[in-house]
């Protein structure tokens, strides 16, 4: 019996406390900002990090993000279903005449792309940028092909075919990787062309980073490509590319972030620029932006408020977090430029930005 | 069911039941009406659901159909930059996959169930009925991991160079070792269909009423042929149900295949190759499809998906209801 009772105690104690928090939550939504957004998978990492240490800055400011890929992204802010939307490659011309309003693709972090290999003894490798195009193509089948032999000197390369491995599933990390293709060989640019999926010439398609990895570990031969912060996390080999300027760079953080104070000479002003094979010596060449895609002119006071004060911060203290996660940081003349471009977005004609 | 009905009306009444008992049946009556709605309403909501699937699916891929025709069935080419879409290797590794996997998985999955519903010492069929349910509750990406990284190694090292050494000769076995392709498809496939083809096919087993077996016995026939002609076919129409089962889910399912399959959308004789299916495509490429045209050739594909489905269904309805005819006749 007076087990009984007291179980019926707690019952209303878990009930009251149960109540307390309710009504604790049903208080505090009213101060809050509730921010939807939806987009890229490639910085959803850094963008969840983000969004959970600045409701330490703001703590009224939530976010909502959905990570159901650029496309969905694209889609989502051109029929404003969501505050925000996210992209790893930026938006067509033909998509922007589509969108309401005027959009602006706001830079957050870098990321880059890097072959990786499958060899006996993991040989260190070099490669020119014809040759990764070539080899995509299907014209280099060989390992020990001569012009392979020719970027490599001293390397003992197997008489192996070459198993070429590509994402299956549409992806950022694809767009960049045939987009620095499409800038290096005119023959893989009418052939095959750009995009977040393509008709590939030849070779097997793995399921995301770990599908492709998976692949080209368990087949002698293989050569595919995956994000750079996935390959460090997995100690694959990442080769070295030589770059525009003509020197053999790396992949790292450094020299991706490198790849964009390259570009950032020429930065068109609405930010849409891939910056894959850009000048300057330590840069790495397969490297690209991702975007945050925001309308110029803010429908809500508050939330556009909100929204830019987030963007600054992103820009700004937020870039501390992304060496943890293997993102490449902006580089400062980049964050000038974007610092301009936030400055810009409106509510109902005035700047949400406030004077600094 | 009026019937009935009616029966139970005359019943209460020549037997003037106490009142209690009249009230129930007062309210079981409006119980009945309500019951009646319930399963007519559930019944017409999935019609609803099917239908609407349908109709959605065709005004999505209207721009796709009115872009490629009767091509879209015919062509081979993918190529999302060009917006040029052909389905056919797709349809080919859906059916290709999907009937490897059953030429493997049916002669298993009914010898497994005739072992365990015949043969089986009863004190063994529960942990291995156990074990064949957890085996059906794996999660496919779990299938698809394992055979990325056990299965197609496997393939790629052992299994197919001496395919290719024996069989060699035979175009189905010809081209370079990748591991995955259509083959490890087939076999992932096969493993995930067959706990379902032994479940179901068990019960129907142990559904042939004893009197089948006793009388085939009586007659002096051995195990063999009182399986096979007192117990099998007597359930084949049961069985062909297992299988359908099997067959269907071998259709649609996407995330085990496209780990394994290679994901290259090329018609290829040999099995080594890799291949593609319309569950794999769909999945792949419809989140960061942008271009209209691109995701209503996705949506199409799914229409196509869904067409087949009701074809292959179809069929072997078809083949349930001409064997079904042929047992009542063995049975008169």
């Amino acid at each position: 019996m007076k087990g009984v009772q007291v179980l019926s105690r707690l019952t209303v104690a878990a009930f009251a406390a149960l109540l307390l928090i309710v009504g604790y939550d049903g208080g505090s939504v009213s101060a809050q900002t509730l921010m939807n957004g939806a987009g890229a998978t490639f910085p959803y990492p850094i963008y969840s990090k983000w969004f959970d240490e600045y409701t330490r800055v703001d703590p009224s400011a939530r976010f909502n993000y959905q990570s159901i890929g650029s496309g969905g992204g694209i889609r989502q802010i051109t029929e404003r279903t969501v505050d925000f939307g996210a992209s790893d490659g930026p938006m067509t011309d033909e998509q922007f005449k589509k969108a309401t309003g005027e959009l602006f693709h706001i830079p957050t972090v870098l990321g880059a792309v890097v072959a990786t290999y499958n060899l006996p003894g993991d040989p260190k490798l070099r490669f020119a940028p014809d040759l990764l195009a070539d080899i995509f193509l299907g014209k280099i089948t060989k390992w020990n092909d001569p012009r392979i032999a020719a970027a490599n000197p001293g390397i003992g390369l197997p008489n192996q075919p070459i198993i070429v491995v590509h994402r299956s599933d549409g992806s950022g990390t694809t767009y960049i990787w045939v987009d620095y293709l499409s800038k290096v060989s005119k023959d893989w640019e009418q052939k095959v062309g750009r995009g977040t999926s393509v008709n590939w010439p030849v070779g097997l398609g793995g399921k995301g980073n770990e599908g492709v990895t998976g692949q080209v570990k368990s087949t002698p031969g293989a050569i595919g490509y995956v994000e750079l912060a996935y390959a460090i996390k997995n100690n694959l080999p990442a080769p070295m590319v030589r770059n525009e300027a003509g020197k053999f760079v790396q992949p790292s953080i450094q020299s991706t972030t490198a790849a964009a104070a390259g570009a950032a000479k020429n930065m068109p002003s609405d930010f849409r620029v891939s910056v894959t094979n850009p000048p300057g010596d330590d840069a790495y060449p397969i490297a690209s932006f991702t975007w945050l895609l925001v309308y110029k002119d803010q429908p809500d006071h508050v939330k556009g408020q909100a929204l830019v004060k987030f963007l600054w911060w992103a820009i700004h203290d937020g870039q501390k977090y992304t060496s943890d996660l293997l993102y490449a940081p902006l580089p400062a003349q980049v964050v000038r430029q974007i610092e301009a471009k936030i400055g810009q977005i409106t509510y109902q004609g005035k700047p949400l930005l406030a004077a600094r | 069911m009026s019937r009935t009905a009616a029966h139970e009306e005359g019943a209460a009444e020549t037997l003037s039941l106490p009142r209690f008992v009249r009230s129930a049946r007062v309210t079981g009556r409006w119980g009945d009406q309500v019951f009646r709605l319930l399963i007519r309403a559930s019944a017409l909501a999935l019609l609803v659901i099917v239908l609407g699937l349908v109709v959605v699916m065709i005004m999505a891929a209207l721009s796709s159909i009115r872009a490629f025709g009767w091509w879209f069935l015919f062509t081979s080419i993918w190529d999302p930059v060009a917006e040029h879409f052909g389905a056919l290797p797709l349809i080919y590794g859906t059916i290709v996959s999907s009937v490897l996997a059953l030429l493997i998985a049916v002669p298993l999955g009914i010898g497994a169930a005739v072992f365990l519903s015949e043969v089986a010492p009863p004190w063994i069929r529960p942990p291995i009925s156990f074990l064949i349910e957890l085996l059906a509750a794996v999660p496919s990406v779990v299938y698809g991991l394992w055979g990325i990284f056990v299965l197609a190694p496997w393939l790629r090292t052992q299994v197919q160079p001496a395919l290719g050494a024996t069989l060699g000769f035979l175009p189905l076995f010809q081209g370079p070792p990748y591991g995955v392709g259509m083959l490890a498809a087939g076999l992932i496939l096969a493993i995930m269909v067959v706990p379902f083809i032994i479940a179901v096919s068990r019960e129907v087993l142990l559904a042939v009423p004893d009197a089948q077996r006793e009388a085939a016995l009586a007659l002096g026939a051995t195990r063999w042929e009182v399986t096979r002609l007192a117990v099998l076919r007597y359930a084949r129409s049961g069985l062909i149900g297992a299988i359908l089962l099997g067959l269907g889910r071998a259709l649609g399912e996407t995330m085990a295949v496209t780990m394994v399959i290679g994901n290259r959308a090329e018609i290829s004789a040999s099995l080594f190759a890799p291949g593609y299916t319309m569950a794999s495509m769909i999945a792949n490429e419809f989140a960061e499809a942008t271009s209209d045209l691109y995701l209503s050739a996705l949506v199409e594909v799914g229409l196509l998906l869904f067409v087949v489905t009701v074809i292959v269904n179809a069929l072997a309805r078809l083949l349930v209801w001409s064997v079904g005819g042929a047992v009542k006749e063995v049975r008169e």
